[in-house]
């Protein structure tokens, strides 16, 4: 926890004139942090804004970003993206390339970020397949994203995400899109990486009773500020209302990408 | 492009105003129905006055492009050139649009062997090389605006039939069809009063689309002899008849190409600017 | 000239209707009904050129026969020709003769059609294929560019240069090529093939001047067949460019807003590592279409720039035909143009749908 990652100060995010993220700061150390909020809080704008991947017309207007003693700017990414920060989105269906093989996807932070031969290309990325949990790595290596099932997507893209070594980990709602059964085999995988490897992880997600179990602290966003941070322990008996209310909507795969509740919008309007 | 596409009439009209290329090509088409009907008003001459005295005469105050080979004015041909120009564009509009729409219409209502049958029609139609067979049609009928607008209207419906054969199978399989059928009213009528407003945004940009190039076809067609007969004014023609002095009198080649290559610019825009208006997933 | 952009898009969709098919059932299958749906298309073909046959006000007896024939004279060619008979059986014997690659006399030539088309066909091949390499390298190329920097400059001028090209007459943009290039600024020869001095020289060997001309070892051959060649292959590559550019810029444009392209730059790699090794192996069978339909209507577009360049190819053989009236020419030229065209379509939806196998979901 001494072990300071990520820095992030004042960051603001905006499109056109609408401020999207209003200056928020926060750091990540070699811990696992949950960033939890309702639909449209902001939080993978925050993220993407980390990694300066923004979508078109939404841009970073201020704050600082530090990765170790390395100010990330919104140019100069060389040997950061895949190399020092990963990320892992959503849904593998959509963030696995379908015309490439998972082996070549998996490896293909080390031939942007290594001198390594394609030999031992190949052996890092059948090892990492087999640490994600491919019974069969071979197997694995060869198939396309469209043979392989979606937490078996998942784990493909995670190795390809950690195969560099980065510090920091950063998975937006990296299980919402699968089945329930599956959520905690993945979370466990990217909590034992974690733990192994000594990164940090930033872990976006709508389910507070799955941070409160995997995360150590958890950040709270509202409207693109942070409205709260406490340790993933105490959700249970947190004291702002924002957050409570939170815990109480229990999320479910029908009330998923929806808004809180009108009742709950209004006693939380400051 | 061939699912639901909204009607919103007035916003939409809005957005077209404000896209300046399709207010451009709006204007030229306009300019150009203006010109067709006042050009015996506009043009200085009698397109067709023949002076042999005063052949080929170069650009000047009274003759502004000059004259041809025939001593005619080259501005009054430009202006009356406009005519078969625009009569062809409405012909071959009214001939393929209501045609495909037909098929596609009956073919989606009727369902079964009828849709199978007309579908693998309109499959094969849409794979024939139009432009050829257009020459080939007109060659061999004997040219004329008729039978080069009919040449291109027959091997033209296809699209439209694809377009429409989705829409109405869209209603065929909704519920209140056969509610609307239970009391009494029949589906005939309200498969015309309902797909019709549904496929026409989809079909004006096609047929304005198209009909750019329905423009070149028809050049193409008077470029070689093929189109309206002499000595009828036609931009086609006119760009063949100054093939011959193209070295030495330019214009004369330069002009009709021009006003060919500005009509067919005038529907492209047009049709681009009404694809940002009525189908906002483009691009 | 008539191939528009949503025409392309649809004939897209229908080859990822075949891609879907073949996963379905199989490829054997899938070659089957494809060989079907070509016959079918190709029958059609013919079907409508025989209708036009028998539309035409010219009689096929007289033109046989002439005008001052005999009565008897007439009913006997009549009868030879089979004119008698229903038009089912007529059509049928044509159907098979066509089949057999008689395609009748040329009255123009005086030739048979079929070897009139085995002569001129490979001029037409020739800068068809020349053009759609240039059209088809410059198009792909700004199509991408324009879709990398969507909304810049380049952007805008890829939409002029398509909207130009869609807009342009080619026959007009040919004779002004030849006015500026050839009449005033002498760089380049006018129309024809190769210059005087070789023409009735060169041995045809492979009928492509091109290669011709470079195995007679003599340069100056080779450098006339090279000029002569790059004013009509400009003018018809423009032609090409005009939908090529339109039409990649799209598909490409569409997959950079798909997410795997986000990962792939997460993983570190840069805007030209994302278009080249991410997005093109995703537009592929979308990028082949776009070019194979182009190819296809440039053997269209050659008819007007043929003529317009005197080139020796089918498509000037189709005008000259066209000019004396003679039916078995147009018809034989139209029904061979229009094969190619069909065939290289349905061979494209087939090629697709074989490259799409196994890695799509
Ligand atoms: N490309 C964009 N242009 C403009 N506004 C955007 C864009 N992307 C997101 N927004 C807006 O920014 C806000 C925050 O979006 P963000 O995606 O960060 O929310 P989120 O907290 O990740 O929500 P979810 O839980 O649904 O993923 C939303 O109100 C959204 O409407
Ligand atoms: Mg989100």
């Amino acid at each position: 926890m001494t072990d300071v990652l990520l820095r992030v100060e004042a960051l603001t995010v905006a499109a056109g004139a609408a401020t999207l993220v209003g200056g928020i700061s926060f750091t990540v150390g070699r811990e696992k942090l949950a960033i939890v909020g309702e639909s449209g809080s902001g939080k993978s704008l925050t993220a993407r804004a980390i990694i300066g991947l923004l979508p078109p017309g939404v841009r970073r207007t201020g704050g600082r970003i530090a990765l170790g003693d390395r100010i990330l700017t919104t140019t100069g990414w060389q040997g950061v993206r895949g190399r020092r920060i990963g990320f892992v989105p959503q849904d593998p269906k959509y963030a696995l390339n379908p015309a490439h093989r998972i082996g070549r996807q998996v490896e293909e932070a080390l031939v942007l970020h290594s001198r390594l031969s394609a030999g031992e290309r190949r052996e890092r990325a059948l090892d990492m397949l087999h640490r994600v949990g491919f019974p069969d790595p071979q197997r694995a290596y060869r198939a396309y994203p469209g043979e392989v099932s979606g937490g078996m997507g998942q784990r493909a893209m995670i190795a390809a995400m950690v195969i560099a070594g980065p510090d920091l980990l950063i998975a937006d709602e990296p299980t919402s899109a699968l089945d329930h059964a599956l959520r905690d085999q993945i979370l466990d995988l990217l909590g034992g990486l974690t733990d192994d490897t000594g990164m940090g992880l930033v872990l976006i997600s709508h389910d507070l009773r799955q941070v409160a179990r995997f995360a150590d602290r958890v950040l709270v966003m509202q409207r693109g500020i942070l409205v709260d941070r406490l340790d993933a322990g105490a959700l249970a008996q947190a004291g702002h209302p924002y957050t409570r209310a939170l815990w109480r909507a229990h999320p479910s795969a029908a009330s998923y990408g929806t808004r809180l509740p009108e009742a709950i919008e209004e006693t939380l309007q400051p | 492009m061939m699912a639901t596409m909204p009607t919103a009439p007035s916003p939409g009209l809005a957005r077209l105003m404000r896209s300046p290329a399709a207010l451009f090509g709006l204007g030229m088409i306009g300019l150009m129905i203006v010109v067709a009907v006042l050009a015996p008003v506009l043009a200085p001459f009698d397109p067709n006055l023949q002076d042999i005295a005063n052949r080929l005469a170069r650009p000047s105050a009274q003759h502004w492009l000059g004259t041809d080979g025939f001593g005619r004015d080259q501005v009054s041909r430009l202006f009356y050139g406009v005519r078969p120009t625009l009569l062809l564009v409405i012909l071959v509009a009214a001939l393929m649009a209501p045609l495909g729409v037909a098929v596609g219409v009956v073919a989606g209502y009727c369902g079964g062997l009828v849709e199978r049958a007309l579908m693998r029609v309109t499959d094969i139609v849409m794979s024939f090389p139009r432009l050829l067979l257009a020459f080939a049609f007109v060659a061999i009928l004997g040219p004329g605006l008729i039978n080069g607008g009919l040449a291109l209207a027959l091997t033209s419906w296809p699209a439209y039939a694809r377009q429409a054969r989705v829409e109405t199978v869209a209603l065929r399989d909704h519920d209140y069809l056969a509610a609307a059928e239970m009391v009494g009213i029949r589906g005939w009528r309200l498969i015309v009063g309902h797909v019709l407003p549904l496929v026409l945004p989809s079909t004006i940009i096609r047929l304005a689309l198209d009909l750019a190039g329905i423009i070149l076809a028809a050049a193409g067609l008077g470029f070689l002899g093929l189109g309206v007969r002499p000595p009828t004014a036609e931009w086609g023609s006119m760009v063949a008849d100054g093939t011959p002095v193209i070295f030495d009198e330019w214009w004369l080649t330069a002009a009709p190409g021009c006003a060919i290559f500005l009509a067919s610019l005038a529907f492209n825009l047009l049709a681009d600017g009404l694809r940002d208006v009525l189908d906002p997933r483009h691009d | 000239m008539l191939n528009t952009a949503s025409e392309t898009s649809s004939t897209i969709r229908v080859a990822s209707r075949w891609f879907g098919f073949s996963r379905w059932r199989g490829a054997g299958t899938a070659v089957v009904r494809w060989l079907g749906s070509v016959a079918l298309t190709l029958f059609g073909l013919v079907l409508v050129t025989f209708a036009m046959t028998r539309l035409s006000p010219v009689d096929p007896v007289l033109q046989l026969v002439g005008d001052h024939a005999s009565a008897s004279t007439y009913a006997a060619a009549r009868l030879e020709l089979g004119l008698d008979r229903p038009l089912a059986v007529q059509f049928g014997r044509y159907l098979v003769r066509v089949g057999h690659g008689d395609l009748g006399q040329a009255s123009s030539t005086g030739q048979p059609v079929a070897a009139d088309i085995a002569r001129t066909f490979s001029a037409t091949l020739e800068l068809a294929t020349v053009a759609i390499v240039i059209g088809a390298a410059s198009g792909l190329a700004l199509g991408i560019i324009a879709a990398m920097r969507s909304g810049g400059i380049i952007d805008a001028a890829a939409r002029i240069v398509s909207l130009v090209g869609y807009s342009i007459p080619i026959f007009w943009l040919g004779l002004l090529f030849l006015l500026l290039f050839y009449a005033r600024l002498h760089w380049a020869p006018g129309p024809g093939r190769l210059d005087v001095l070789y023409q009735y020289t060169l041995r045809p060997v492979t009928g492509f001047a091109l290669i011709d001309t470079a195995l007679s070892g003599t340069a100056g051959a080779f450098r006339s067949a090279v000029a002569h060649l790059v004013l009509p292959a400009l003018v018809l590559a423009l032609y090409a460019l005009a939908g090529i550019t339109r039409l990649s810029r799209g598909a490409v444009l569409e997959q950079l807003g798909q997410e795997y392209v986000l990962t792939a730059r997460a993983k570190g790699a840069g805007p030209w590592r994302v278009v080249f090794v991410h997005v093109l192996p995703n537009v592929t069978g979308p990028l082949l279409t776009i070019v194979a339909l182009a190819y296809a209507s440039l053997l269209e577009g050659a008819v007007l720039t043929e003529t317009v360049f005197a080139w020796p190819g089918i498509g000037r053989y189709l005008t000259v035909a066209l000019f004396a009236g003679d039916t078995a020419a147009i018809l034989g030229a139209t029904l061979t143009i229009g094969s190619a065209f069909i065939l290289l379509n349905s061979l494209t939806d087939l090629a697709v749908a074989r490259t799409g196998r196994g890695r799509d979901r």
